[in-house]
């Protein structure tokens, strides 16, 4: 087994994804999913990317993690490093050691995520035989402690139960223990409670924000849920066909967007002071990614596109401020300075 | 502001169990699922009832009974004079076109082989006297358009549309037959931010136009706060807390209410860390086996010996304005100024 440690960069940053592509390509034709998304992540820190469903969130993760499926998946360019090394570049063998060890990842639908012929214990032990090595009683022990952790009531008796025996919020709370075994550096939650009931969504939050706290993990949190969001993340990506059209930290955002989609999306959720007036909507339909716009993706759909926004040019990244960025031309007017 | 007269729906002493059964041969009774538990509500002209609740807590089931789908184990539901319960027949067919539902689902509620036209026509097919043969084309055609769907697209398949769009069809196909109420089972759950948007719209421009009134069953309590004129709370097959929507959200007393309002993300971070936060422990009970008395005291942090015995009702009590069900009710705003 090779050292994984060897050629990290500690002062790189924990998680840097620069310019990734992905491309699913199809009967029907090449999809372009992502395209040239780019984002970082340090120690402690949560990034939320926001976006609709087919933007191109999921797929994301799926690359940085290297379970894109492939065929039909295949990433087309791009890096992603961390702590420095591109994990793209690495075999198999050794990508896998990342895996688990520095990169875990929780899926929104944890039923089909666990595997439903194995015991929960046996599936979170098996962790710890494959990639540390420890005999079977150890990794049971292992096991149990990392339910106590998870909150699971009498873990000692639960860990012989299959994951059908759980409801939806425990099963949720095991997938986190089995993302967490190998004490990771970075987590990726895609979606982690859009399945649950708002009182226990709030319990896994709360869990997930506390062990965070605890292990100074980097978060990466891939959700639609604008109110989600504004609970628990520090900085926003939101990304709209493929692209991150906006980066800000999270206070900045809600107060002030800088993209036309971002303050689109922000205006058609229903609020208070709405209430008996008709919402603001988004004309049209996110693209097909098959067929992506010209110039600015979103300029179809757009009321301050114009001339310049249908050019084959896409607009670039512009700098607002410190962490802030926004791919329109006409920022000032958005922003309304 | 509204009497008697209006009330277009009047449900009361709703029950619906489904049984528990054991062996193939013998088959026998061992329990039930007690899925809706005594729902009582009244629904007026043009007025829209939001119905919340997490889960399992029997909302469903209670739009399914509402429009005739199941059949309650006991109870009544009023529809202009006529008790939908007991009638069977021709008479119940007939009674059943004033009252119609919208799918969660508008991917798995449009059959994928029919075109959008037959889908939209079916009711007229159902009820031959609704509108004569020759003017069904022409009928489904101003659904299609009331909708905000092209008239000339008569002729294409579910798959052609998107989410959103299919939402259209399921709300175009309700209106058929011209119905005083239509049940909204989550009807924008399944879509996206800015889709939902457009189909609230959709549903609130429609109420205007044709006068219809809205059960409006979802689990988004901003939706929900959004569209109706009231709001009930349900838990484990029972109403807990009724009432304005200003009240239920301004002035929660059922902690399950409080618990609920206050899990909910609001999407502004000025308020991360200055709101009341209830956190419950564990799960919704199963409905097979409820708790005895208050069905929420498993979960509740004002549980007293006196709950597991005494099953409170639905009313107005001494600190709670509005029925609750609830012998500790109290007004709690958990939201404050969002």
């Amino acid at each position: 087994m090779t050292d994984i440690s060897v050629g990290l960069d500690p002062r790189a940053p924990l998680l840097h994804v620069d310019d990734l592509h992905v491309e699913f390509r199809t009967r029907d034709g090449v999809a372009k999913a992502v395209n040239g998304a780019s984002f970082y992540l340090q120690p402690g820190e949560t990034l939320a990317i926001l976006g609709e469903s087919g933007c191109g969130k999921s797929v994301t993760a799926q690359a940085v993690m290297g379970i894109l499926d492939s065929p039909p998946g295949h990433v087309t360019g791009g890096q992603v490093l961390y702590r420095g090394v591109d994990l793209l570049k690495l075999a198999e063998k050794d990508r896998r050691q990342f895996r688990a060890n520095r990169i875990a990842m929780i899926f929104q639908d944890a039923l089909s995520a666990l595997n439903p012929v194995y015991t929960v214990g046996f599936q979170l032990a098996e962790l710890f035989r494959k990639h540390r090595g420890m005999s079977r009683s150890a990794a049971k022990l292992k096991a149990i402690e990392l339910l106590d952790q998870v909150r699971i009531p009498a873990a000692k008796d639960r860990i012989n139960d299959y994951p059908h025996q759980f409801s939806g919020g425990m099963r949720q709370r095991v997938m986190i223990a089995m993302a967490l075994a190998l004490d990771p550096e970075v987590l990726i939650a895609d979606e982690p409670t859009t399945a649950l009931d708002v009182t226990v969504q709030a319990q896994i939050m709360g869990l997930l924000a506390e062990l965070q706290r605890q292990r100074n993990m980097g978060l990466l949190l891939i959700t639609h849920d604008m109110g989600v969001v504004a609970d628990v993340a520090d900085r926003i990506s939101v990304m709209y066909a493929g692209k991150i059209v906006e980066e800000a930290p999270v206070h900045d955002i809600y107060a002030r967007p800088a993209h036309p989609y971002t303050k689109a999306l922000l205006e058609s959720i229903p609020r208070l002071d709405h209430k008996g007036r008709e919402l603001n909507v988004i004309r049209g339909l996110p693209p097909s990614l098959t067929d992506i716009p010209k110039g600015c993706a979103f300029h179809p759909r757009c009321g301050y596109a114009r001339e310049i926004c249908r050019m084959d040019q896409e607009p670039p990244a512009y700098q607002i401020a410190a962490h802030r960025i926004a791919r329109c031309h006409f920022i000032r007017e958005v922003l309304g300075v | 502001m509204s009497d008697v007269s209006d009330l277009v729906l009047d449900a009361r002493g709703l029950v619906k169990h489904f049984p528990i059964t054991q062996g193939i041969v013998f088959r026998s009774k061992v329990g039930a699922v007690r899925a809706v538990d005594g729902v009582d509500l009244q629904l007026r002209r043009g007025e829209t009832l939001g119905i919340v609740g997490e889960s399992g807590c029997g909302k469903s089931t209670l739009a399914k009974l509402l429009v005739g789908l199941e059949r309650p184990t006991s109870g009544e539901i009023m529809v202009r004079g006529d008790d939908m319960v007991r009638l069977s027949g021709p008479a119940l067919r007939r009674a059943r076109r004033n009252i119609q539902m919208v799918m969660q689902d508008p991917y798995t509620s449009l059959n994928p082989r029919m075109t959008v036209g037959d889908i939209i026509g079916e009711p007229y097919v159902i009820h031959p006297d609704a509108v004569p043969r020759s003017g069904r084309e022409r009928a489904t055609q101003e659904l299609l358009d009331l909708v905000g769907l092209n008239p000339d697209h008569i002729n294409r398949y579910p798959h052609q549309f998107s989410g959103g769009q299919r939402q259209r069809i399921g709300i175009a196909r309700a209106l058929a037959l011209r119905p005083e109420i239509i049940v909204c089972d989550e009807p924008v759950s399944a879509l996206d931010v800015s889709i939902q948007a457009q189909v609230i719209n959709l549903l609130e421009r429609l109420q205007r136009e044709l006068g219809l009134s809205y059960i409006f069953i979802a689990h988004d309590l901003s939706v929900v706060r959004h569209i109706s004129d009231r709001v009930s709370v349900m838990y484990l097959g029972k109403i807990v807390e009724t009432g304005y929507h200003k009240a239920i959200y301004e002035q929660p007393t059922h902690p399950y209410t409080q618990a609920l309002l206050s899990a909910v993300p609001v999407p502004d971070p000025r308020l991360r860390g200055h709101r009341d936060h209830i956190v419950l422990e564990g799960d919704v009970p199963s409905p097979a086996n409820p708790p005895s008395g208050c069905r929420f005291r498993t979960r509740c942090w004002k549980a007293q010996p006196y709950c597991a015995d005494h099953e409170p009702l639905l009313q107005i009590r001494q600190r709670a304005p509005h029925p609750s069900a609830c012998h500790y009710a109290e007004v709690r705003d958990v939201l404050h100024r969002y």
